[in-house]
């Protein structure tokens, strides 16, 4: 990266970089950086003086988190405390506020939801050189528009994430995954019988390379195995093998590393829980890896960056974007006219000049 | 008015009220002390009809209010003077129900309730209101509602995917669907509370869970709210996070017992309402510990809903707890604050502080979980002045919570009611931010104006020609 970098130290000099004129694009741990394509900004904004773990209430279940916090480090804080935060997207070296502008999530997404679903306030610089609070530091709150789901997933082109104020969980006693091997069919049934079952499962995944797959189901909190166990049952009665694990964290690493491919292509689809099988067997045709959350719909496929186009015409209508991939890559695929007119609107008013890029 | 023979010839003329009487029907919402006659009310019997309503205020320059039930409890359906008043009270069709998907479709004059009954006995719509009888799918989503079970379900933004907006220039666009991880803004998030300043809703897509294996209900008397406030910090502590955590005061209790004779005694400081659901195994040790962390802090007694029956009972009282004052008191006024539950002891000490300086009672009804608080106060509106005297004791319990680090609301919507307390909470950057989401959406500011914002702003052009981003002239479009 041959840009100047600066690195401001607070909200007020983050917010007087993006007002100076030049065009500017936030990083964190630049574990994302490539998603932006090829076009490259004057000035990095470096969020790594914006740090901090600068409240952890447990007693609320809420933290206010520095954007240049890495989420290694904040889970840290809040395992000490008993408590997570429940983001695992993969990228040893992510940021809080990467994570959260790229709407990124893993595994726990299953139960709790993405980085939007667990924001209760947000700071932002914005290119008019001000800095805007919205929401609040309470799990209930409706005060005030919700710029921070605006601010999630925008990927900086709105201004620039300073601080978040998260709800936290709390981290759960044990647990105890279940997993299965099958065929497509067998582990689109069994992903159902799983999604529908009354079992509070953390994650629910699913996975598939040369012909073969497996569905993978966590549970957790003091009936961790019970319910691990009952999952297992599910998955047998729709076919698949399965066998119980309570050493579960090497299988859902696997998982959350599906998700990037250093060099090579992903393609996320945003499907439903509902059409995994075809998922998987359009996946299988193209020669493609797969991750998968079973119960939220959303799979990444590790594929050719020259299968792209057939699979997402395959999949339509499923939104499919390109996360790592070569530049030149149509990224977002065909999207609604009238609803890329509303988001132009919006950044006219946070960005009128276009800096943020 | 030339608007009203336009309206005639979309909805029908049956379907447009100018009768003075039949407007006032619609002169409130649930607040029922801020009112305004509207000059014509319109109820389009079909999404195309709301579309062609909006473009007509569009064009005749005038502004409108979109309204559900009328349950709304801070003023956020108030008409305007002169305005229309879009009432989506015919809109109430379930469009689809994809249980494999856990998807609901529907228009927005949908009752909340009647989402829940649709996917039954399978599944559920989290988000449950007091007034889910017949609160509105589309008044949820202006306001993202809550209700007694958010500390572990969330609100309705958590279960929104995708709607179909008329912008107030009339144009329809949809944002979400019924996939989640779309590519693009998350504008479902941004309308989603936006109290009816961005558009309006109609169809909803929404997102239904499995009904819990399990629901296990209890109630833990105490001799203080210090007490009861204690317990709920041992159970969240302790890892456990109940479906619904309810605290009501002395006073709450006896209003609702009057009004329900659950069976509660009199004579306690405090009710804990504990409900635990999900997995039958969790929810059992789960229980056992609750009983034990009530006993360690001096519970009175404790019930344990022996069945479902028992289980209404407990709930109908602390549901009363609201309609039940007006046995104890000839009106009151209702707040809505939020604190951070440890802060409980500490804002009830002030509360009981500055209701002695002003000489009304005030009862306590709290969503102990996410440290909602919903405090009444009692007063006499035909005394003269106590209505104001009422509404600035309520005022000064909004801003105590305000300072403990809390929100001026939880659930029930900035409104009329409340935007006089927007500054407490926000900075005029934070304002001016909120106030280019609206400018982006309705830069003539007609959909629900008068509503959120402290004070009038103009929006403006945006300053100078847009520039297009770099990534869009390099042909990658937006980013992701």
């Amino acid at each position: 990266m041959s840009e100047p970098v600066g690195t401001p130290v607070s909200a007020r000099e983050a917010a007087e970089l993006l007002a100076s004129g030049v065009t500017v694009r936030p990083r964190g741990g630049g574990t994302k950086w490539a998603w932006a394509g090829a076009a490259k900004p004057d000035v990095v904004l470096s969020t790594a003086a914006l740090g901090g773990v600068r409240e952890l209430n447990a007693g609320d279940l809420t933290a206010v988190l520095g954007a240049g916090l890495p989420l290694a480090e904040a889970q840290a804080a809040c395992a000490e405390a008993g408590l997570m935060l429940a983001l695992d997207p993969p990228g040893e070296r992510s940021t809080v506020g990467g994570v959260v502008a790229s709407a990124d999530s893993g595994p726990l997404r299953h139960r709790y939801g993405a980085p939007r679903d667990l924001l209760l306030g947000m700071t932002v610089a914005l290119a008019d050189g001000t800095v805007a609070r919205s929401g609040g530091k309470v799990i209930k709150n409706v005060a005030g528009y919700d710029l921070a789901k605006l601010f999630a997933g925008s990927h900086g082109t709105l201004g620039t994430i300073v601080e978040v104020v998260v709800r936290l969980h709390p981290l759960q006693a044990s647990t105890a995954t279940a997993a299965a091997t099958g065929d497509a069919q067998e582990l689109a049934r069994g992903a159902l019988a799983l999604a529908a079952a009354p079992l509070e499962l953390e994650r629910l995944d699913v996975r598939w390379e040369g012909g073969s797959g497996a569905l993978l189901a966590q549970a957790g909190g003091v009936s961790a195995a019970a319910r691990a166990g009952r999952a297992a049952e599910l998955m047998r009665e729709a076919g698949l093998d399965a066998a119980t694990h309570e050493n579960d964290d090497g299988l859902w690493e696997e998982q959350r590393a599906g998700q990037r491919a250093p060099g090579g292509t992903i393609l996320r689809v945003a499907g439903l829980p509902a059409e995994l099988e075809l998922v998987l067997t359009t996946a299988e045709r193209h020669g493609a890896a797969l991750v998968g959350r079973a119960g939220i719909g959303t799979s990444w496929l590790r594929l050719d960056a020259g299968a792209v186009a057939a699979v997402r015409e395959e999949l339509a209508p499923f939104p499919c974007v390109v996360t790592d991939g070569p530049s030149g890559l149509d990224r977002l695929g065909p999207r609604d006219p009238a609803l890329v007119a509303l988001e132009r609107r919006v950044r006219e008013r946070f960005d009128p000049a276009g800096v943020l890029v | 008015m030339r608007l009203v023979g336009e309206l005639q010839r979309i909805c029908g003329r049956e379907n447009v009220l100018t009768d003075r009487d039949r407007l006032r029907t619609y002169e409130s919402d649930g607040l029922l002390h801020l009112r305004e006659v509207p000059a014509v009310v319109c109820l389009p019997g079909t999404a195309d009809e709301v579309r062609r309503v909006v473009r007509a205020c569009h064009e005749a320059e005038t502004p409108w209010v979109a309204r559900g039930a009328g349950t709304g409890l801070s003023g956020g359906a108030l008409p305007v003077a002169d305005g229309v008043v879009l009432a989506l009270s015919r809109l109430r069709r379930i469009l689809s129900v994809d249980l494999p998907n856990g998807r609901v479709t529907c228009e927005p004059g949908v009752a909340n309730l009647a989402v829940s009954r649709a996917v039954a006995p399978t599944h559920f719509f989290p988000p449950d209101p007091s007034s889910q009888v017949v609160c509105t799918v589309g008044g949820n989503v202006a306001e993202n509602s809550g209700g007694a079970h958010c500390f572990k379900y969330g609100f309705t933004t958590n279960y929104v995917t995708g709607l179909e907006v008329v912008l107030p220039d009339g144009e329809v666009v949809e944002l979400g669907g019924a996939e989640l991880d779309r590519p693009g803004l998350d504008l479902v998030g941004a309308f989603v509370g936006s109290e009816g300043t961005l558009g309006v809703a109609t169809r909803v897509t929404l997102r239904v869970v499995p009904v819990p294996e399990t629901v296990r209900t209890l109630v833990a008397y105490f001799e203080t709210m210090e007490d009861a406030g204690r317990t709920v910090s041992d159970v969240v502590a302790g890892g456990i996070v109940p479906g619904a955590l309810e605290i009501m005061d002395r006073l709450s209790l006896r209003a609702a017992e009057e009004a329900t004779a659950a069976g509660n005694p009199l004579d306690v400081g405090a009710a804990l309402i504990v409900e635990l659901d999900g997995p039958t195994a969790e929810c059992g040790a789960r229980l056992a510990e609750v009983l034990a962390i009530c006993e360690r802090n001096g519970a009175r007694g404790v019930r344990v809903a022996a069945d479902e029956a028992e289980r209404e009972l407990v709930w109908r009282a602390r549901r009363a707890a609201f309609a039940a004052m007006g046995r104890i008191s000839p009106s009151y006024y209702v707040q809505d604050s939020v604190i951070p539950r440890t802060r409980l002891a500490e804002v009830l000490g002030r509360i009981e502080e500055l209701a002695a300086e002003y000489g009304f009672p005030v009862a306590n009804v709290f969503h102990a979980g996410d440290g909602n608080l919903h405090p009444l106060v009692a007063y006499d509106a035909r005394v003269p002045g106590e209505a104001e005297r009422a509404e600035e004791l309520a005022g000064e319990i909004v801003l105590a919570c305000v300072a403990a680090g809390g929100s001026i609301t939880g659930e029930h919507g900035v409104g009329v009611d409340k935007k006089r307390y927007m500054p407490a909470m926000f900075s005029d950057e934070d304002l001016a931010a909120f106030q280019k989401l609206r400018c982006a959406f309705d830069p003539e500011q007609r959909a629900n104006p008068g509503k959120v914002m402290p004070t009038p702003r103009l929006c403006g052009e945006v300053p100078g020609p847009y520039r297009q981003h770099p990534l869009e002239a390099a042909g990658v479009a937006e980013r992701l």
